[in-house]
């Protein structure tokens, strides 16, 4: 039993949700209690989709514990495919229903449908979300390809040029609830269209079953996200032979790495090695003088795996920073961050515990934090400046604007993202020094929100106005009781509509009555 | 009784379970801590629906099942002992935890009960242990609180004194309001359950009348009785008329006459009817369908219709006890159609037919909805705003005008959605 007072990773059939809902066709029976379904808010709100997740829920009771649970199974799953008549179904179960072994997934297969039916087994106690993405992924992967298996010929990375076409190639692991996916793999076509080479697939992101079985058309699998999608490679390239990269092209020197390994692998000359440098303004903005300041700042990482191999590079190499701290929530990616860790002579943090976290970041007194939105919250509470680089997801993570992390924009968007939040911390310094000059008295709010502002100032600022007030309004003790339960944000507005009120009416004590006459006027 | 229309329907439903209630409740009893015992779903879920980022360290948690728990019973109660122990030490400013069951944890057949008794013997004088099951086989949503309150009555002492007892979690500044207004009618003895001290439990006994401030504790209202409460029967305080109605009810059940009554409340009533004009001037005669998740549903048509004259296509509720909802169902227009339970995509395709101008409903199911051009108004806010009094009527007309004005700004009905 372990004590979670918050968790990174959702259980694994969440993970198994975000690749049903980032595809097309494609219908998840997933035999759940009813609580179960608040993850649909996850897709809802956080990722802000017009579509519901193509999840039914079997919904079953207390009640139905003592009849037959496999009846409702079956009931539901008729329904589904009658339904949304998915080409492809997804049957799995959740945590309590793993306990009372249904099967769901061999009920499925014996009911006569003519659509490929994947069963999910995602052991709840044992694993989390990104694990059930990337088993959901590539059982999908397998069961829509198997049968392809035994008469495709291995797929050489060169073939391209036997039939005389540009080189194909799949982006594979962009998912819903990932990090920037929408804007990476806009990002990362648009880079390999320039350098000649075509996408056959992106998936799951947008793909159907059909574009699954489409992706032996390419010669070699991008894989963008390692957590995601290298089960899935991994298989393709021992059943197909296709290979597949390891650079995750975030930052400058991975992006050029990245456009070397896959024009390596399907032996297509390099010609534009010498623009790639200038493709972005990173290197530039960092080299310019302004950035001087950036030298040795003291750095904490913290995210998932992919994403915090690639911000201690970028930090270490590409800006100057000293990177105190590195670690990953992803028990999967842990050997991978322990090894980056041990080239910058740190001990990396493997945990799952947030408190955790903020307790060594605490330790290693960094000047910039990059985490997750939960190390944004712990350095909020420390004063320390942070940028967001890794999931879990919130709804800030989805912004409306073009924000990649991979490629050259996502490096020009690194740079923004990591710079200014520093840039604010000088600030604050600034602020802090001259706090005590006259000019520094009002509105120079922190940007690290209230952490510097003592509540009860506020309050004495507001008694010292009451007192003050030109117009001879006395706030009675009922008012002023009532004023401080109304939540702080609206509270200004209250006080002076209030005021307004009692002065248009001639009432010279403010008591909790007016407060309440007033905002029945005022609605 | 006016002439509603009762329907069920079963099927795949679209609501949160129990746990979600400890989101309000720990912050009503600051001196509690809520550790379910279940899986890393449970974790999940409360932390999606709490917004849990905020918090430092937040008065609740989960205390994860793993692989080698589900292997002996034994070694399971072991394991929460050690997790308990942990957290108390970490947390000593705990005065009570709740041991809140779970779909696994009530599966695989975990006694809590057993554990809080043995807990209890141990932290003496120190921490107060009590358990109830707020999971999704046997509770939706607001029912987890009915489990909290009711695990609490046991604690309770006996006392006769004649009192008013609030039951139901209620936004602090509302229950000032309502003690405020009870105390000019001359009620002196009030109290509230849930209590802001967990450890400030009121007293009581046949004397006790209770009246109750939500629609959803059935448990709760069964266990007071048991213990020789009044229960004053009465519309719930949604609203100018059924807060009127419910200041009746308790006035008559202390002999205050309805004089008494309304020369007090006359004037909050006045004012409230002046603020609601302007939501109901958006409200009117547009189109309303509730799906099932709070319970506040039959209250909330009930208020929407009679003071702000919406029409009602279909009230959905996610358990129904006509017994507690009689003075509610009372007042409904006639041939309302009530459907308890939900098999919700029959219930969508019945939204998409009638065409509404606003749905209720869950967080899941809004944007999907708005994407489709038709407004919506979530279910969640309605249990942390404070909705309940005369004084907060135009607020809560408010949460489902606002919706609807906004739609009018924005008067592009469908959008492409990404």
């Amino acid at each position: 039993m372990e004590l979670t007072l918050w968790t990174y990773e959702g259980p694994p059939h969440v993970g198994a949700m975000r690749i049903a809902s980032s595809m097309k066709d494609i219908h998840y029976v997933l035999h759940a209690p009813q609580g179960d379904t608040y993850a649909d808010l996850l897709f809802t709100m956080i990722e802000r989709r017009g579509q519901r997740p193509p999840v039914t829920y079997t919904t079953f009771q207390a009640r139905d514990l003592g009849g037959d649970t496999a009846e409702l199974v079956k009931k539901n799953i008729k329904e589904a495919v009658e339904r949304f008549k998915p080409k492809t179904l997804l049957v799995g179960e959740s945590c309590t229903a793993e306990l009372i072994q249904d099967q769901p997934g061999a009920l499925a297969k014996g009911m006569g449908f003519d659509i490929p039916i994947v069963n999910l087994e995602l052991p709840a106690y044992s694993k989390k979300e990104n694990w059930g993405a990337s088993e959901t992924f590539y059982q999908l992967t397998r069961t829509l390809l198997k049968e392809k298996v035994s008469y495709s010929e291995k797929i050489s990375p060169l073939r391209w040029k036997e039939f005389g076409r540009r080189p194909k190639v799949n982006i594979l692991g962009p998912s819903l609830l990932g990090f920037r996916c929408r804007d990476d793999v806009i990002e990362i076509q648009r880079i390999l269209s320039e350098q000649g080479i075509d996408t056959n697939v992106v998936a799951p992101l947008g793909a159907s079953p059909d574009d699954i079985e489409r992706l032996i058309d390419a010669e070699v699998n991008i894989c963008l996200y390692p957590e995601i999608s290298e089960a899935s490679c991994e298989w393709l390239k021992r059943n197909f032979g296709m290979e597949y990269t390891n650079t995750i092209p975030i930052g400058i020197k991975n992006t050029i790495e990245f456009i070397n390994e896959v024009h390596e692998k399907l032996n297509l000359p390099l010609t534009n090695k010498k623009e790639l440098e200038n493709k972005s303004k990173l290197p530039w903005y960092s080299k310019s003088v302004d950035s001087n300041y950036l030298t040795g700042k003291r750095v904490f990482i913290f995210g998932d795996g992919t994403h915090a191999i690639a911000a201690a590079k970028i930090a270490k190499e590409e800006l100057g920073f000293e990177v105190v701290g590195l670690g990953t929530y992803s028990r999967e990616m842990a050997r991978q961050v322990r090894a980056t860790a041990k080239d910058l002579n740190l001990e990396a943090l493997i945990t799952n515990n947030y408190l955790e976290v903020e307790d060594a970041m605490k330790k290693a007194a960094p000047e910039l934090v990059l985490g997750t939105q939960m190390e944004r919250h712990s350095a909020k509470r420390l004063g320390i400046p942070c940028s967001v680089i890794s999931t879990p997801m919130h709804v800030q993570d989805v912004p409306a604007r073009y924000s990649p992390q991979m490629g050259w924009e996502g490096a020009n968007v690194i740079f923004d993202d990591w710079v200014h939040p520093l840039m604010m911390g000088l600030e604050e310094h600034l602020i802090d020094m001259f706090k005590h000059d006259f000019e520094f008295v009002d509105g120079h709010q922190s940007h690290l929100g209230h952490t510097a502002t003592n509540t009860k100032d506020i309050l004495n600022s507001d008694k010292k106005k009451e007192k003050n007030s030109k117009e001879g309004i006395i706030w009675t003790e009922s008012g002023r009781a009532e004023l401080t339960k109304v939540p702080f944000f609206v509270r200004g507005k209250v006080k002076t509509n209030t005021e307004k009120y009692a002065i248009l009416r001639g009432i010279p004590e403010i008591s909790d009555e007016t407060l309440y006459d007033a905002k029945a006027y005022f609605s | 009784m006016s002439k509603v229309e009762f329907n069920k329907e079963t099927g795949p439903r679209e609501v949160f379970c129990g746990l979600t209630s400890i989101v309000w409740l720990h912050r009503r009893m600051p001196d509690a801590f809520f550790l379910v015992v279940g899986s890393r779903t449970c974790a999940h879920l409360i932390q999606s629906a709490a917004g849990v980022m905020i918090f430092a360290e937040p008065r609740f948690g989960t205390a994860i099942l793993e692989e080698k728990d589900l292997a002996g019973l034994a070694d399971a109660h072991e394991e929460l002992d050690r997790v308990v122990n942990d957290l108390i030490a970490r947390r000593p400013e705990i005065k009570t935890l709740f041991l809140v069951g779970s779909c696994p944890s009530e599966v695989i057949k975990l006694d809590l009960a057993t554990v809080a008794k043995k807990l209890n013997k141990r932290f003496l004088g120190q921490v107060r242990f009590v358990n109830y099951s707020g999971s999704g086989i046997e509770t939706t949503f607001t029912q987890g609180e009915d489990g909290a309150l009711k695990a609490l009555i046991p604690l309770m002492e006996s006392s006769d004194e004649e009192k008013l007892l609030l039951v139901g979690t209620l936004a602090n500044n509302v229950e000032d309001r309502f003690k405020k207004i009870f105390r000019n009618l001359g009620i002196t003895d009030i109290e509230s359950f849930p209590p802001r001290q967990s450890t400030e439990l009121p007293k009581i006994g046949k004397n006790t009348k209770v009246l109750l401030t939500q629609p959803y504790l059935s448990d709760t209202v069964r266990d007071l009785k048991h213990r020789g409460c009044e229960i004053i029967s009465a519309p719930f305080p949604l609203g100018i008329e059924g807060s009127t109605e419910w200041f009746l009810a308790a006035a008559k059940a202390f002999k205050i006459s309805e004089l008494k009554v309304h020369e007090i409340i006359s004037p909050l009533i006045n004012r409230a009817k002046l603020a609601l004009e302007s939501h109901k001037e958006i409200l009117k005669g547009k189109r309303l369908f509730l799906l099932p998740e709070s319970q506040l549903e039959i209250s909330l048509a009930r208020f929407l219709h009679n003071e702000c004259e919406m029409d009602l296509i279909e009230v959905g509720t996610p358990y129904l006890n006509k017994d507690l909802m009689k003075e509610e169902i009372n007042l409904l227009p006639d041939n309302t159609k009530i459907v308890e339970g939900q098999h919700v995509e029959k219930q969508l395709d019945r939204v998409r037919e009638s065409n509404p101008d606003l749905v209720v409903c869950g967080m899941g199911l809004a944007n999907p909805l708005e994407a489709e051009g038709i407004s919506t108004k979530w279910s969640i806010e309605m249990v942390f705003s404070p909705i309940h009094g005369i004084d907060q009527a135009a607020d809560l007309a408010g949460l489902f005008s606002k919706p609807l004005k906004r739609n009018q700004i924005l008067t592009s009905k469908t959008l492409v959605t990404h």
